[in-house]
């Protein structure tokens, strides 16, 4: 009798043709939970599910297991996407389908858990049921993917996460996990499966959406002994966590997808860059490697091919411009991260002066399925200059936050409207960020636009790595644009004068159109106006001149704001006003006169003495001496100061 | 220290660049920050001059050259918590706490840091102090937040 | 392989892996650099030298971007002149306003492209940064507030020098060309050697000047003010002044000294004959009884330095003989000017060096007396241009003025001490003379000569063959040691000088050099031992009759105080 690692290795990943007799197919079954012996209790515990309470949950289960003295397995799985709905619980009965709770902190497991095994079910917190034609449906109770967040998903990348435990490998084996690499090292030669990669027209999903294939087969063609793969999963953008996300979710499908990447282009070494604020995809991430390893999925004579590959993990160091292929290559090195200039590009010259390719983690994601279902598969999805499927994080001011994969080609407010299920508390929508810091705002007009890296930079926007955050009415875009330059100046490297004086220069001039100094002379208001006047010259320099991506993209945000909201930058410039009164520096209070008591509290507090009025009597600001502080406004009791 | 620096170093192969990195993060885990002393041995060991080293550690934002406070806090300033007003609950806490973003308190009690994305962009706006994750921080929470730390003896 | 380029619609030809810039600099098109460095792999991170190139949508620096075909440049279109205009102006916007009062000014970088981009206001307003300045290094000042982080003096440092003594500290807008822990020059693994300064475009760089110590002693009555100077600084200064190099330019320096209002005017070479009996002396006693060797000169103190700081285990081959401007310093001070009436602490002794090294080595532990110092102040040959600018000396028009004093004396082999390479000649001469009597006036080591990074040659007297190496600028010295301590033993004397061809290319000279500069101050020297007669240091009549007056025989005991160093060697390692 084989053991279970003998047996899915043996007769399942072994057996690419996917038809297995009668007991395989049964012990596969059950391998995949399909057919249980006692009930399965997923906990959610990515990231997301252990910031929502997920490891109380989790011990919750355990304490109710015990003590009502029922046999169940645990099972931890990664996130389904839908973080805002965390922690996840799911529970499977024998023959029945898995049914998901959302929101379920550790208060509510023994109600759900007691609803479940009682079979009967509450409405509340229930998500829904995930679909399995071999199971018995729950009855009257929505499928999962029937939910809007699911229903418009296409999931390649993701089809496991969230349904399969990272940290077990046996779960990937059973879902056909690498498959396609054993087929790929025993079947095809190198230039093979650069070729099929090229057929299927799957472009870098890092940003830049060079086409893989042509990266991988420079590489391949130098015929240096020593070349590098590296994985870059470092996410670096603020508000984007997909490949948090892809990572906790199914560590082996990366790691699958590095392994036929290396192959393809001849390295025996390959590089995880991965964030070191991700400590738990970091842990599940080791413990991927030392598993595939001890399989003998990695390391020596891979499947007897004479395939080697070694898989180290580093962490990255916190720097933003490590994005950038050249800069990632010299933190590798030991070195700062500084981009260098290119031509030599790192497929012929990169770590340590050796044929280097960088890929973005969803890019080598998705090779495993390209060698499974065929090129043409693959081209299949998507549009014509985009095949395939992107991932994109949702969050800011969304109604549902989490991540997605959706098809290329569905129109950004279908994501927007359907899947993020429109703007949190009934706000009206004011736009969609696009492509991280250096991204760009998709206003309203645009949000037909279909994703892809054409259609997207038509409307001179970009695809970028994938996070999109949503905007609501009370954002200011003025405001939001000095984040960004402010992120950026502080995360440019300092090697390239553009880039470091340039976007230094846009944060002054963007800090005097969003603060008013206490004091402006008529000369410095001069000076403040022919900054403004400037910065449209400036972003265009930065652009043209800087030396990587991050100066060359830094004045996005200005510039596309500029095109969009100019009305906003208006007013900040020449009514020193912000309509969203996020700028603080810009709003003017004022006392209503029918509400104020005269306590003078406020007129006590204030520190430019701008409020006058007599005890009981209604007082006033003047408005020319208020700097906006909101002193007046944070101590008074009866709610008679307002701004505007 | 030295007996960290003896028991890691080893770990790495000498007069190789690439491990300063790995080598710099896996002594301020143990040490909680990187001191003059500890970069010029890491130097001597790769045959490195103290100079690279010190450049290359003040390029990164993760390593630290002072000691953490007691109770280390994050405040993440991502774009999504930026948008739920994390640069306010930024001003409270250098107000409240009397500690500058990046620098630790006199007291050794607190260390605040500004990092610029925790990716837990769901969860905004979202902060941790030591290991301990805060999400979806309301302006009240943070207060109460503040109070009980405030009330912690060091 | 050759093809064809547009450049501003003109077909030029072009080959294979050149850059942009090569082709520009044939046809004789200008794009400004700052970042730029002859001799070293460009950066790219200035981006001043951009040029549009049709098909490429961001433009490119032409420092670093290789020809292809059929492309199309424009050097010089609007776009490109905006983009280089705005950069400088960037660049200004948080540079201080002091070029008035600044060292560079007249000599700038930054000032020169402001004038080529014709810019006339400040169009950004940054703040200008307080930023401290590093003088605490006794030859090299630093202004971070000047710096526009081009890097030219990180890359001269690792590469040339070897001892990457700063770097780039932190990052972004913050980042600043800095040491580690931002501690001072002084304290570092820094060599003084000055080539960085020789590189930064900016006054970030400067030497710590002796200027005003000079001019006060010069001043003040009750001092008795003498000069020491190099061999190598008549053919600069005269550069410095527009003048082609010529043997009369000794005697016109000392004229400009005299007129300047030094009492006496004292020429290093005599003290580097001295320096070559000892050391021949010294030599020839490893080589018979089984010491140290190679032996390596000692005469450059930033080689000295970098031997003490970062190479202790070569400090057993290190020649003790004492460098040329710490033997003279003591000779003035002693002896000279007790036979002038002065007491020791009214001479103020000054010395002319090419090397900001020398300010170093005048400030140490070896240089001093209780508290009285051999040498006072050091100038470089920057800094005497500039007094002699100050006292209004029309250099080119003075009348020349021969040795006076009874140190006037010496030989054309200590005047080689200038060029890599003239020490070990010099040293070689006198060595056969010692070890196999009949003179050999006219050895010329033709091995030794030119300007090249490493010189050796094989060498005979008597029945035996050595060899010798001359090695210039400090990390090829460091290659070459790292050879001999992996064992190589070929080598019985190394000489090394820290700067690229030696002090005629110190970190005192005239800033920017190009190779015309360095070969004519090369000749200079040659040329000197060329015409004059006495061509060795014994035969030096000075050298003699000190020997017989004041010293006893060359290499004896009663030497080593005044004549050589005693260093402390680690133990065995």
């Amino acid at each position: 009798m084989l053991d279970n690692k003998e047996f899915l290795v043996e007769k399942i990943l072994k057996n690419y043709s996917g038809i297995y007799d009668k007991p395989t197919a049964e012990r596969l079954s059950q391998l995949k939970r399909d057919k249980i012996l006692h009930p399965v209790i997923y906990v959610s515990m990515g990231t997301c599910g252990m910031i929502a309470g997920a490891g109380k949950t989790k011990t919750a289960v355990e304490q109710y297991l015990e003590k009502n003295k029922v046999d169940a397995e645990i099972v931890v799985v990664g996130c389904l996407g839908l973080c805002a709905a965390e922690p996840l619980l799911d529970v499977q009965l024998p023959g029945k389908t898995r049914i998901s709770f959302q929101l379920a902190t550790e208060d509510k497991v023994d109600d759900l858990l007691n609803s479940v095994f009682h079979h009967h079910l509450s409405p509340d917190n229930l998500l829904g049921q995930h679909k399995n034609p071999l199971l018995e449906d729950w009855p009257n109770i929505r499928y999962i993917d029937e939910i809007p967040f699911f229903l418009h998903q296409q999931r390649i990348i993701l089809r496991n996460s969230g349904i399969i435990s990272p940290y077990l490998i046996d779960d990937y084996l059973a879902h056909g996990g690498y498959k396609s690499l054993y087929k790929t090292v025993l079947n095809y030669t190198a230039d093979k499966v650069c070729e099929i990669v090229d057929t299927s027209e799957l472009r870098g999903r890092g940003g830049g959406g060079f086409p893989t294939a042509r990266k991988w087969m420079v590489a391949l063609g130098t015929g240096s002994d020593h070349k590098y793969l590296i994985c870059n999963a470092d996410e670096s953008d603020p508000g984007a966590f997909m490949n948090r996300g892809i990572i906790e979710g199914d560590p082996h499908r990366v790691i699958e997808g590095i392994a036929i990447a290396a192959y393809a282009i001849g390295a025996k070494n390959a590089f995880i860059h991965v964030r070191s604020e991700y400590s738990q995809s970091l842990s599940i991430l080791e413990l991927a490697v030392k598993t595939a390893k001890s399989y003998g999925f990695l390391g020596e004579n891979i499947f007897g091919s004479g395939f080697n590959l070694t898989i180290h993990i580093r962490q990255s160091a916190g720097a933003f411009v490590c994005g950038e292929e050249t800069a990632l290559i010299a933190s590798l090195e030991g070195r700062r991260g500084v981009p260098q200039s290119k031509p030599p590009y790192p497929a012929e010259k990169g770590l340590f002066g050796n044929p280097t390719i960088v890929n973005n983690i969803e890019t080598l994601a998705n090779i495993p399925a390209i060698l499974e279902n065929g090129p043409i598969w693959f081209k299949s999805i998507g549009t014509k200059e985009s095949r395939g499927t992107k991932i994109f994080s949702i969050a800011g001011k969304a109604e549902q936050t989490g991540f997605i994969e959706i098809a290329m080609g569905i129109p950004i407010s279908k994501i927007v409207n359907e899947i993020a299920g429109g703007v949190k508390n009934g706000k009206k929508l004011k736009a969609v960020q696009l492509g991280g810091p250096s991204g760009v705002c998709i206003s309203v007009k645009d949000l037909d636009t279909p994703i892809g890296y054409e259609s997207l930079q038509a409307i001179g926007s970009s695809l970028g790595l994938g996070g999109l955050i949503i905007l609501d009415e009370d954002t200011c875009m003025v405001n939001l644009s000095r984040y960004f330059i402010e992120f950026l100046q502080k995360e440019s490297c300092g090697k390239c004068i553009p880039c470091r004086e340039g976007t230094k220069r846009m944060l002054q001039i963007l800090d005097e159109v969003t603060r008013r100094p206490r004091e402006e002379s008529s000369h410095e208001t001069l000076e403040r106006f022919k900054g403004v006047m400037e910065l449209e010259t400036l972003a265009e320099v930065i652009r043209d001149t800087s030396l990587c991506g991050l100066g060359q993209n830094a004045p996005n945000p200005v510039l596309s704001s500029l095109k969009w909201f100019r009305e906003e930058y208006e007013d900040h410039i020449f009514d020193r006003k912000c309509n969203a009164g996020v700028c603080h520096d810009l709003r003017t209070f004022v006392i209503d006169a029918d509400v104020c008591n005269g306590c003078n509290i406020c007129q006590k507090k204030c520190p430019e003495h701008a409020i006058i009025g007599s005890i009981k009597l209604p007082h006033f600001i003047i408005e020319a001496r208020c700097t906006g502080c909101g002193i007046c406004f944070d101590s008074c009791k009866f709610n008679a100061i307002y701004f505007k | 220290m030295k007996e960290i620096l003896d028991r890691i170093l080893p770990n790495y192969p000498p007069n190789k660049n690439d491990g300063l990195l790995p080598i710099l993060q896996e002594i301020q885990k143990e040490c909680g920050y990187l001191t003059d002393e500890i970069l010029s041995e890491v130097g001597k060991y790769l045959n490195m001059p103290a100079n690279k080293v010190y450049g290359v550690a003040t390029f990164y934002d993760q390593f630290r050259f002072k000691p953490r406070g007691q109770f280390h806090i994050r405040l993440c300033k991502g774009t999504a918590c930026y948008l739920h007003g994390s640069a306010t609950y930024l001003n409270e806490l250098e107000k409240q706490l009397r500690v500058k973003a990046g620098t630790t308190s006199r007291d050794g009690k607190f260390s605040l840091e500004v990092a610029h994305c925790l990716g837990a962009c769901e969860s905004a706006p979202v902060m941790r102090i030591n290991d301990a994750w805060y999400p979806k921080v309301s302006p009240q929470e943070l207060s109460r937040i503040i109070r009980s730390l405030k009330e912690k003896t060091v | 392989m050759q093809f064809n380029i547009e450049i501003n619609n003109q077909q030029v030809s072009a080959k294979r892996g050149e850059t942009i810039k090569n082709v520009l600099d044939r046809f004789g098109i200008h794009v400004p650099t700052l970042c730029y460095l002859e001799g070293f792999t460009p950066t790219g991170g200035c981006r001043m030298c951009v040029v549009e190139i049709e098909g490429i949508t961001g433009l490119v620096p032409a420092c670093s971007h290789q020809v292809t075909e059929w492309m199309k440049i424009k050097t010089h279109s609007p776009r490109v002149l905006k983009a280089r205009k705005t950069l400088v102006e960037l660049l200004l916007a948080s540079h201080p306003d002091d070029c008035l009062y600044c060292e560079s000014s007249g000599n700038c970088g930054l000032q020169n492209l402001a004038m080529e981009m014709n810019i006339k206001e400040r169009k950004y307003h940054g703040k200008k940064e307080n930023i401290q300045i590093d003088n605490a290094c006794p030859s090299i000042v630093r202004d971070p507030a000047k710096c526009v982080l081009c890097g030219r003096c990180i890359r001269v440092c690792d590469e040339t020098v070897g001892v990457s003594a700063i770097d780039v500290i932190g990052r972004g807008s913050g980042s600043r060309i800095g040491t580690s822990y931002n501690k001072g020059l002084n304290i570092q693994n820094c060599v003084k050697c000055g080539q960085c300064i020789m590189v930064c475009p900016t006054g970030a760089l400067t030497e710590k000047s002796g200027y005003q110590a000079v001019i006060d002693a010069l001043h003040n009555p009750a001092l008795f003010p003498v000069v020491q100077f190099s061999p190598t600084v008549p053919a600069a200064i005269a550069e410095d002044f527009g003048l082609k190099p010529s043997k009369d330019l000794l005697n016109l320096l000392r004229a400009a000294l005299k007129a300047i209002g030094f009492r006496q005017i004292f020429d290093v070479s005599m003290a580097a004959d001295l320096t070559i009996m000892e050391e021949a002396v010294e030599f020839l006693d490893r080589l018979n009884n089984h010491g140290k060797l190679p032996m390596i000169t000692s005469c450059c103190p930033s080689w000295v330095r970098y031997v003490e700081e970062i190479k202790p285990q070569l400090l057993p081959n290190l020649s003790t003989t004492r460098s040329p401007q710490q033997i003279m310093g003591r000779l003035i001070k002693n002896y000279i000017t007790s036979s002038a009436g002065q007491k020791a602490e009214d001479v103020f002794v000054v010395s002319v060096m090419p090397c900001t090294a020398k300010k170093y080595e005048a400030n140490g532990d070896r240089m001093k007396d209780g508290s009285t110092r051999y040498v006072d102040a050091v100038l470089t040959t920057r800094e005497l241009a500039r007094i002699i600018r100050l006292m209004g000396i029309e250099f080119s028009g003075i009348e020349p003025e021969p040795a006076d004093t009874a140190f006037g004396m010496r030989s054309s082999a200590g005047n080689l001490f200038g060029v890599s390479g003239g020490h070990l000649e010099g040293l070689l001469r006198t060595i056969q003379y010692i070890s196999t009597g009949p003179d050999t006036n006219s050895i010329k080591i033709s091995e030794l000569r030119g300007l090249k990074n490493k010189k050796e040659a094989r060498f005979k007297f008597g029945k035996q063959f050595i060899r010798v190496a001359a090695v210039n600028g400090l990390n090829n010295a460091k290659i070459l040691m790292e050879e001999v301590a992996a064992g190589r033993e070929d080598y019985q004397i190394i000489e090394v000088m820290a700067c690229p061809y030696g002090c005629i290319n110190g970190g005192g000279q005239k800033l920017n050099p190009d190779e015309k500069n360095l070969k004519s101050r090369m000749k200079a020297l040659y040329d000197v031992d060329d015409e004059e007669m006495i061509k060795v240091a014994h035969k030096n009549p000075i050298i003699t009759d000190l020997y017989d007056k004041f010293l006893a025989k060359p290499g004896s005991t009663q030497n080593k105080e005044l004549l050589h160093v005693s260093r402390n060697i680690p133990e065995a390692q």
